[in-house]
């Protein structure tokens, strides 16, 4: 792939990125228009992930990539496969080893570090958008800071049925400013938006970068006689045991048998390798 | 039992393989090569040129090899290709006067300065199969004519001499990039353009057709509609002139509108307007039907709420790529999304539960 240049995409492009990047930082939540590139996979595949990471990593860097938690999704599979050829650099599986870790869906359960990078795939960064689809619209705002209908949309779900009905993709407030879209993540995830990492989103089909600086305050909307609430599947992890992670439910046979896994298959692995067993640890270890 | 899913990796490897043999076909029958495609298949060669945004055949026919005639793929192929491509520059607007035309059709004057070229139409065939093709007749030559020499002057001309059709006011200004810079609404003329000529030719059909059906009806004639090659010229710094640098084929096609007047204008003709890559006769003149719909708030109409006058909804839905790879993202894993409703709906379920069985307990 020498005809490429080092992680695809030219310097020009690259140095137009940081600087959406470097504004994205600077304005904790905005959402930063940038000249998106057509990439040599489809929008709503990642591109916009893919642009940011091309323009943050550097030949020493170790790159992880999970779709749904998990390395080795497909489109995870192929978006690791893509910097191997293009950048050449280091990838792993394990979060604890990696400096930048693409995300779609998910964040990781481990807890990330001040020199780790956390760049997620969002498909529409707007998070205004069902309620106001007009772009115009919602700039506005964003600008005035009018975030009464997101309220009202919250409201109309508690009145309606009794709870608000968002499970993922769950809005925030990022640094008292900006409604952000965290992308969809499942709300499980939310509380762990304030971390020591830094935290880049990239829409490469609706050409937004934005991003939360380490340690910034990101609060999910909420009401407080309704107060937010981070669910997940009430078992514990049936390989590892673990209770403290997002799991996935898995249909094991035609009598509509469950069981249920970490979605994060790196924190699952990493568990049963310290000892850790679940309720079907020996079965599964096959 | 649950086996943790590994292996995808040999999945993709061993798909991408299988998508190579079907790509080829039955060996038996002899490969297509990019000429045969080039040569053959030229208006679709022209379709991937004009939505890719890159004048290339060969490129073109390549990308319509390997996405087994999918257009849209192939078009996608161009476009993750273009990016890559350094920017020399860009050159001067082309003068599509000088046009060498291979067809120069008016439909509001029966003959005009230049004359009305059929050039090589569909639109008095009989769309009957032809089944003598099926046995790879060969083609008799068709005869010809001697080339008018000369620039062919545009119809519009005509009637901007008797200040019957509005002016478009002439501008050195540099026009917007939409590969360059993000898409800002409202957009300027330029940019809506650019953006529908390389939109999807279904959807800008579309969305002409529904002009046509009453949704922001705004009566166009094909003033003038042309296919040809034009020169590209490009200025050189350090020679200090423009040179010509090679050809491209366009279509063009200018409609004149029928216009009342506004509170700010006076009655006269309007103009759509319609630039492709290629002979794309078809994309040309809805594009021209759509930058006219597209036109009301200039020329102070009304905003009747038609699709087709709105140019947020017109422009940010009309790139196939983007449109293609949106919708088919919905095939990827949503598995912890799908859990967190599932998690919901049952949580409400319960509620609703509790809220109904208590009454059914008083009964």
């Amino acid at each position: 792939m020498s005809a490429y240049n080092f992680a695809y995409l030219d310097e020009q492009t690259k140095r137009m990125i940081r600087r959406a990047i470097l504004k994205g930082l600077a304005v904790p939540g905005y959402q930063v228009p940038f000249a998106s590139r057509e990439m040599p996979m489809p929008y709503g595949w990642g591109t916009g992930g893919v642009q940011v990471s091309a323009a943050t990593l550097t030949p020493d860097d170790t790159f992880k990539v999970i779709d749904q938690g998990a390395d080795d999704t497909t489109n995870a599979v192929s978006i690791r496969k893509f910097f191997e050829k293009t950048a050449g650099v280091a990838t792993t599986e394990e979060t604890e080893m990696a400096t930048v870790i693409q995300t779609r869906h998910r964040i990781p359960e481990a807890k990330l570090r001040e020199d780790q990078i956390l760049v997620y795939q969002v498909p529409i960064p707007e998070p205004l958008r069902f309620l106001e689809p007009r772009e115009t619209e919602t700039r506005k705002m964003h600008s005035l800071e009018e975030y009464g209908l997101m309220h009202v949309k919250l409201y109309e779900d508690i009145s309606q049925h009794g709870a608000i009905s968002t499970a993922y993709a769950y809005p925030v407030k990022v640094s008292g400013r900006y409604v952000m879209d965290p992308s969809p993540i499942p709300k499980f995830d939310n509380p762990k938006l304030e971390m020591e990492a830094i935290q880049l989103f990239g829409a490469g089909r609706e050409q937004r970068i934005y991003a939360v600086p380490p340690h910034t305050r990101v609060v999910s909307l909420d009401f407080e006689d309704y107060p937010f609430e981070a669910t997940k599947a009430n078992h514990p992890c049936d390989l590892c045991g673990a209770e403290d992670s997002y799991l996935d439910e898995v249909i094991m046979d035609d009598a509509g048998n469950r069981m249920f896994v970490c979605s994060d298959t790196d924190y699952c692995r990493s568990r049963r390798k310290a000892g850790h067993q679940g309720r079907m640890a020996t079965e599964g270890a096959a | 039992m649950y086996v943790a899913v590994k292996g995808g990796e040999k999945a993709i490897e061993n798909a991408h393989a299988w998508l190579a043999e079907e790509r080829r076909g039955d060996k038996d029958v002899a490969e297509l090569s990019i000429a045969q495609i080039r040569e053959q298949l030229s208006l679709a060669v022209n379709r991937v040129m004009a939505e890719g945004s890159l004048f290339d055949p060969d490129l073109a026919a390549l990308a319509i090899k390997q996405a087994r005639g999918d257009l849209i793929e192939a078009i996608f192929l161009i476009r993750a290709y273009r990016t890559t491509l350094p920017r020399f520059g860009y050159s001067n607007p082309v003068d599509t006067g000088e046009m060498t035309c291979d067809r120069r059709i008016s439909a509001t004057f029966k003959d005009a300065p230049g004359g009305q070229v059929l050039g090589p139409t569909f639109d008095y065939t009989h769309r009957l199969l032809d089944f003598k093709l099926a046995a790879e007749g060969e083609v008799a030559p068709a005869p010809e004519g001697q080339p008018r020499s000369g620039s062919t002057p545009h119809i519009s001309g005509f009637l901007k001499a008797e200040d019957i059709l509005q002016d478009e006011p002439a501008s050195d200004a540099a026009p917007g990039d939409l590969t360059r810079e993000p898409m800002e609404y409202p957009a300027t003329r330029p940019l809506r353009l650019q953006s529908l000529t390389r939109g999807d030719e279904g959807f800008v059909l579309g969305m002409a057709y529904s002009t046509q059906r009453g949704y922001a009806r705004n009566h166009a004639f094909v003033g003038e509609l042309r296919i040809g090659k034009v020169a590209v010229e490009m200025e050189i710094p350090e020679l200090g002139f423009a040179i010509e640098i090679g050809e491209v084929e366009l279509t063009e096609c200018e409609t004149v509108n029928q216009f009342k007047g506004s509170k700010v204008e006076p009655p006269q003709f309007t103009r759509g307007y319609g630039l492709v890559f290629g002979q794309s006769e078809r994309k040309s003149i809805a594009m021209a039907l759509v930058d006219r719909a597209l036109r009301w708030k200039e020329l102070g109409e009304d905003n009747l709420g038609a699709p087709a006058q709105d140019e947020e909804f017109v422009l940010s839905h009309a790139d196939n790529i983007q449109a293609t790879g949106f919708l088919e993202h919905i095939k990827l894993p949503h598995y912890v999304d799908f859990q967190s409703e599932l998690e919901l709906v049952r949580k409400l379920r319960r509620e609703a539960e509790d809220r109904i069985s208590p009454k059914e307990a008083a009964e």
